[in-house]
């Protein structure tokens, strides 16, 4: 389709806007990946969320 | 299932896992057909031409700048008043989303005006609240990093937060009190939409799927503060365990 004279306005506030959102979900999904990452060492280090006198440290 | 049964985070981290894949599909969805809509079912504007095809994310986004403060204010009132344990996670994980949204109400219309208006930016009443508003998001993200005690961190931004809600009936009605080169409201007035049902059913499609988007986004980023609560009350306990006499384990209601 034809965007006429102003094609590079509507192509870049649609691409800044494809890109903020994926930056976005980016930025949540490494967040997710690295909080796991920091709960499996301390489950490894036997740091859990029972009290120790339900058998975690 | 009460609303305050979901204030257990593990019951709510749940609920998330069953929600999150159907919230995502159905926001996938809304964006094929918006999109779609935006591009091959709307015609061009008889003033703006092809630019108003701006509109269909400007539009949303900055409708979804401000609800998404909205839900902030509204969670805030659950932090100081209603105690509720989610309510601070609620706000802490909406306020990037909302300077996302924010962010992007600004560069669209940017990018819009410079053709329409002859200027990528003037210092009116309505863009420069929406400024503001960036801002305010920026400020209470800012605040909450610097603040070690989610709790104390959520109560100052709580305060902070609904202050700042005066700035929403600003943004709102400063096309109205002042003389701007924005337009003023279009869709939602008392006496119904004035643009034609041929432009606004893909604007209305496109705001359902940014809606959705900001919902996907916010159980997401929600799942990560509970996740970030365990990771810091794990690291307290096992200082605890390590060095009692020094460290001081606090439990955290998100935990």
């Amino acid at each position: 389709m034809d965007l006429g004279s102003h094609a590079g306005f509507i192509l870049a506030s649609y691409g800044l806007c494809l890109l903020t959102v994926l930056v976005l979900i980016a930025w949540i999904r490494i967040d997710k990946a690295n909080l796991e990452r920091a709960l499996k060492e301390l489950a490894e280090q036997g740091v859990s969320r029972r009290r120790p006198e339900e058998g975690g440290r | 299932m009460a609303f305050w049964d979901y204030a257990n985070p593990t019951r709510f981290l749940k609920l998330v896992q069953v929600v999150l894949p159907w919230l995502t599909g159905l926001c996938v969805l809304a964006f094929g057909a918006g999109l779609y809509m935006s591009f091959f079912v709307a015609p061009e504007d008889y003033q703006q031409g092809q630019t108003v095809r701006i509109m269909y994310i400007h539009v949303p986004a900055a409708w979804l700048s401000m609800m998404c403060y909205s839900i902030m204010a509204v969670s805030s009132l659950g932090t100081l008043v209603w105690k509720h344990p989610l309510a601070d996670v609620s706000a802490k994980a909406a306020a990037p989303i909302g300077a996302a949204f924010t962010f992007m109400a600004l560069v669209t219309g940017s990018l819009w005006g410079k053709p329409m208006w002859g200027t990528y930016w003037v210092w009116d009443a309505r863009l420069t609240s929406v400024l503001v508003l960036l801002i305010m998001y920026l400020g209470l993200m800012t605040l909450w990093r610097t603040m070690d005690d989610p709790i104390k961190a959520g109560k100052a931004a709580a305060v902070l937060t609904l202050v700042g809600a005066l700035n929403l009936p600003v943004i709102k009605f400063s096309v109205d009190w002042w003389n701007t080169l924005h337009q003023p409201a279009s869709v939602m007035r008392m006496d119904g939409p004035t643009i034609h049902l041929d432009i606004l059913w893909p604007l209305l499609v496109m705001a359902v799927a940014f809606t959705l988007l900001f919902f996907v986004l916010h159980l997401m980023a929600m799942r990560n503060e509970i996740l970030r609560r365990r990771v810091r009350t794990l690291r307290l306990r096992a200082a605890s365990a390590a060095h009692p006499r020094s460290a001081v384990a606090t439990a955290q209601p998100a935990e």
